[in-house]
């Protein structure tokens, strides 16, 4: 790629504005899959440019391109201050300079090996191997082992003396097998919806005892096959770390960023169950929740030093004790709402403009090992790997597919179960929570997936959580 | 952006040495973006933007890149050289392709669609002042799109259109919300102003109290958005001939145990509107009309070329991802001044939101209510209802519970602006169906 100056480049910047913010985004993510032996993808997709944003009048106006040259860069720069200007006279909120705050620093990935340490061939044997593994029998009509890694650079510099370099490294790896027998199917992953998502080298290869994961994950698909439906009915429900992560995601990290609560969001993502004087005051969940902001847990997905406005990032309590204490508000939204919040005001690339977002949100794991857990359960279900996702605008009804199930009899797992299907209402399901596992159990997970904002952005996020146990939960099984 | 195209089309394929195959996918767009909270701005600008994918054929591999074009012709040059060096290279050690889709010349076009569309420095006066005194959210889009297919054998398609899209909701105090989209290719003021005030009007009904429903089984109308949004579960693990031979489609049932939909329904990929590109990224062209699901029965997959050479059915050029592009569903006879009356008591639902598969060998969908969703009774809405989960297979709405088409069909533009704007449209009327569970 190629080198700019970026402080060469805010210099012929030649408007009469409050501020102006130069934000270059130059990334490459290498997707690889290998699917029934044979590869769908060798790949390697860049992006690259900026992001030019002024403020004048209150409003902040935008230009995203391609074109890296002086030029290029001057007329950004005026035509994102007509468009700010323009829109001053109808703006929903008076921004100042405070809206952006100058910080000057890095931050660089944990990793060891390099992320061409391995060649494309070394990569496309592991999928391979992994796809002869996940083949455990003539049932598994398809699988597939995918690999991707995402190298990202950013740079951020601004009128008022930002100047933030911060280099990514991540990796995201997923094995898939599906059993069919006729239109019975059941397909079993790493983690679900490719929830193995990490900041890290190609030293993930060293610890990932890839053959037996691949077999297993093979095998449970057949046992899929031949399982029990899962039961209907209210019971108690144990989550794995795997599911637990879509369920911080849809049903706390969503109802929390503030510029939904704000509004900006009802014509898309949503609303929120939320409001703004709930904060400091609701009982979230139970005593035992304690969900946490925290930008700083190493290899985790969403690790960084500082959001895209320019704020430095630090682990929050945003649910302490099971009472709401901070929004999921970066400083757009600290100014709009006067509700504390966090280093999130992020942005998907160069061409998008920063809006409130999740990062990293985990729950704190607690005291009890696994094997407490089950054995208080007289009759529930434990369930893995997220399949299925649905919330509604407001963060409240949702209703969460998984993988694989087993149910949980006198205290013992005993039969699987397939097609496993839970639903609630995020307040009273988080007020259900009954016992929290302990670091023993605690796993971080991530998505590469999660979608907000208009004009749409997709992000990177991660979470990370220990098994829990909820009680009274409405479950159900298939069609 | 076309000169821009051509230009480096002849750099890339200068490079190519003997043996070697190049296909050049290239996505654009100038784009306004405007939006809205409260009928006013909350944030604003512009974006250029323009990415040229290449699909490499060498040693029988295929390696793909992609560059974003900086309209420098020196950079954009050295960024795609670079890039067949890399892939060059790769393709000497990764796993062989025993399914190579090789690029073809079947015969090139040149579509551009001129539109008298609204200035950028327009926008704003043109927009805000028809919206003030109500509380509208949304996003205003607008501008050029660009798309582009070239390959080594001499094919090439050009695709240029401008369009405008805003997609909005109007908010009652006490949260009850009337979506709209206004969109097309030239700006007509009066339109705009006039197709504002009847969403204002819409909103009167929404502020009536709203009412709580029991879980239970509804008669019940879907507006057309509302099926366009089922229809658009098609798309992901259903109509892909690949997610049937891979196991992964609720279209299972209806492949393997000849289970069909009602004699009422049937859908077809077409492209004859000329809203969205006739040619995929492989640069291939497919028929102007495919029936996929004909009075019930199903007819046709979605076969891309990759999918045809490894399981030996023959393609009909979909996009490698075998999504639906510009499906067209038939309309009935249910006139729509008919739908309260036909109805009579049930449910009124004119948007749903967050579908998912909960269950999808057994066609089975979740998702919400949301906006305009109305209890009738007597043939006449009663009041808005409050937000409720569905759960319910398409094999009953669109099969053994599906009472009545409406005679009406819809235009609805795919307004996703994920990495870029979208193109795609959905045509479709309502339906009405004897069922429908709602199950929280």
């Amino acid at each position: 790629m190629e080198q700019i100056d970026l402080k060469n480049l805010l210099s012929a910047v030649d408007v009469p504005a409050d501020w102006v913010g130069i934000r270059e985004v130059s990334e490459t993510h290498t997707p690889r899959i290998v699917r029934d032996g044979v590869p769908q993808m060798n790949a390697s997709y860049t992006t690259q440019g900026l992001m030019i944003e002024v403020l004048s009048n209150g409003q902040f106006g935008y230009y995203g391109t391609p074109n890296m040259t002086n030029e290029g860069v001057s007329n950004a720069a005026q035509k994102a201050f007509t468009q700010a200007q323009l829109a001053s006279k109808h703006a929903a909120f008076e921004f100042s300079e405070d809206a952006r705050p100058a910080n000057v620093g890095n931050y660089q990935s944990p990793f060891v090996k390099k992320k061409d340490s391995l060649s494309p061939g070394e990569l496309n044997k592991i999928l391979l191997d992994a796809y002869n593994h996940l083949k455990v029998s003539d049932k598994i009509v398809s699988a597939r082992a995918l690999l991707q890694t995402i190298q990202t650079m950013f740079r951020f510099v601004s009128s008022n003396g930002s100047d933030i370099s911060q280099e990514f490294l991540m990796l995201e790896f997923d094995l898939s097998a599906t059993a069919a027998d006729g239109a019975n199917q059941q397909t079993r992953t790493f983690g679900g919806m490719r929830g193995n998502c990490l900041q890290m080298g190609m030293e993930y290869f060293d610890k990932l005892e890839l053959f037996a994961q691949s077999q297993k994950i093979g095998e449970q698909a057949i046992e899929l096959l031949d399982a029990d439906e899962c039961p209907k009915g209210e019971m108690d429900l144990v989550i794995a770390s795997d599911q637990m992560m879509l369920q911080i995601h849809e049903s706390v990290g969503h109802a929390l960023e503030v510029d939904r609560i704000l509004g900006d969001e009802r014509n898309y993502a949503g609303w929120s169950f939320v409001n703004l004087d709930d904060f400091g005051k609701l009982q979230y969940g139970s005593e035992l929740m304690n969900i946490t902001f925290d930008p700083t847990l190493s290899s985790e997905f969403a690790s960084y030093a500082f959001d895209d406005g320019g704020l430095e990032a630090t682990k929050e309590y945003l649910i302490k004790d099971g009472v709401l204490k901070r929004g999921l508000g970066g400083k757009e939204s600290q100014i709009r709402s006067g509700v504390s919040g966090v280093a999130n005001f992020r942005a998907s690339s160069w061409n998008r403009a920063p809006i409130d977002r999740m990062a990293n949100i985990n729950l704190e794991p607690g005291e009890s090992s696994f094997d407490d857990i089950i054995s208080s359960v007289e009759n529930g279900v434990y369930m893995e790997s997220n399949r299925s996702w649905s919330i509604d605008d407001y963060r409240n009804k949702f209703q969460f597919g998984c993988e694989y199930a087993k149910l949980i009899e006198n205290g013992k797992l005993t039969k699987t179960l397939k097609n496993p299907n839970y639903r609630g209402i995020s307040n009273p399901f988080w007020n259900s929570l009954k016992m929290i596992g302990n670091n023993d159990t605690f796993s971080i997970y991530g998505t590469p997936n999660c979608g907000k904002g208009e004009p749409n952005q997709v992000i990177r996020v991660g979470h990370a959580s220990p098994v829990c146990l909820f009680e009274n939960i409405q479950v159900f099984g298939g069609a | 952006m076309e000169k821009i195209f051509n230009q480096l089309c002849e750099g890339f394929f200068s490079e190519l040495e003997n043996d070697e195959s190049l296909t050049l996918s290239f996505a654009g767009e100038n784009s306004q973006f405007i939006r809205i909270n409260n009928a006013s701005i909350r944030q604003t600008g512009l974006v250029d933007d323009a990415n040229l994918g290449l699909k490499f054929i060498s040693n029988n591999r295929t390696c793909e890149g992609s560059i974003t074009v900086s309209g420098d012709y020196d950079i954009d040059l050295s960024r795609g050289k670079n890039e067949i060096i890399r892939m060059r290279s790769e393709s000497k050690e990764i796993l062989e392709d025993p399914f190579l889709v090789m690029p073809k010349n079947s015969g090139s076009s040149r579509e551009i669609i001129n539109a008298n569309g609204l200035e950028f420095d327009r926008a704003v006066e043109a927009l805000l002042p028809s919206m003030q005194g109500v509380d509208l959210v949304g996003i205003f889009a607008n501008g050029k799109m660009f798309r582009g297919n070239a390959n080594s054998l001499g094919q090439k398609h050009w695709f240029e259109t401008e369009s405008h899209c805003l997609d909005y909701s109007l908010v009652t105090p006490e949260r009850q919300m009337v979506k709209g989209t206004y969109a097309g290719t030239d700006w007509d003021q009066q339109s705009y102003e006039s197709y504002i005030k009847r969403s204002i009007e819409k909103l009167e009904l929404m502020k009536r109290k709203p009412m709580r429903i029991e879980t239970g089984a509804y008669r019940t109308w879907f507006e057309a958005k509302a099926v366009a949004d089922f229809i658009d579960m098609f798309s992901w693990n259903g109509i892909s001939e690949a997610s049937l031979q891979q196991g992964c489609s609720g279209f299972g049932k209806m492949r393997h145990n000849d289970v069909r939909l009602s004699a009422k329904f049937s859908i077809s990929e077409d492209f004859s509107s000329g809203l969205v590109p006739k040619f995929n990224s492989n640069g291939e062209t497919g028929p102007d009309s495919l029936p996929i699901i004909s009075n019930g029965i199903l007819q046709n997959t979605l076969v891309s070329s990759r999918t045809s050479a490894e399981y030996g059915v023959s393609t009909n050029y979909a996009e490698d991802t075998e999504e639906l592009r510009s499906p067209s569903m038939t309309p009935g006879d249910l006139n729509q001044e008919k739908v309260l009356s036909q109805l009579d008591k049930g449910l009124f639902l004119s948007n749903v939101h967050y579908l998912n598969w909960s269950d999808n060998p057994g066609g089975r969908i979740t998702g919400l209510t949301r906006y305009a969703c109305f209890w009738v009774e007597g043939g006449e809405i009663v009041a808005p209802i409050e937000t409720m989960r569905f759960d319910d297979t398409f094999y009953r709405f669109f099969g053994t519970e599906l009472e009545s088409v409406g005679s009406k069909v819809e235009v609805i533009p795919d307004v996703l602006t994920y990495g870029q704007r979208n193109l795609g449209v959905v045509s479709c009327p309502g339906i009405l169906t004897n069922e429908f569970q709602l199950t929280l």
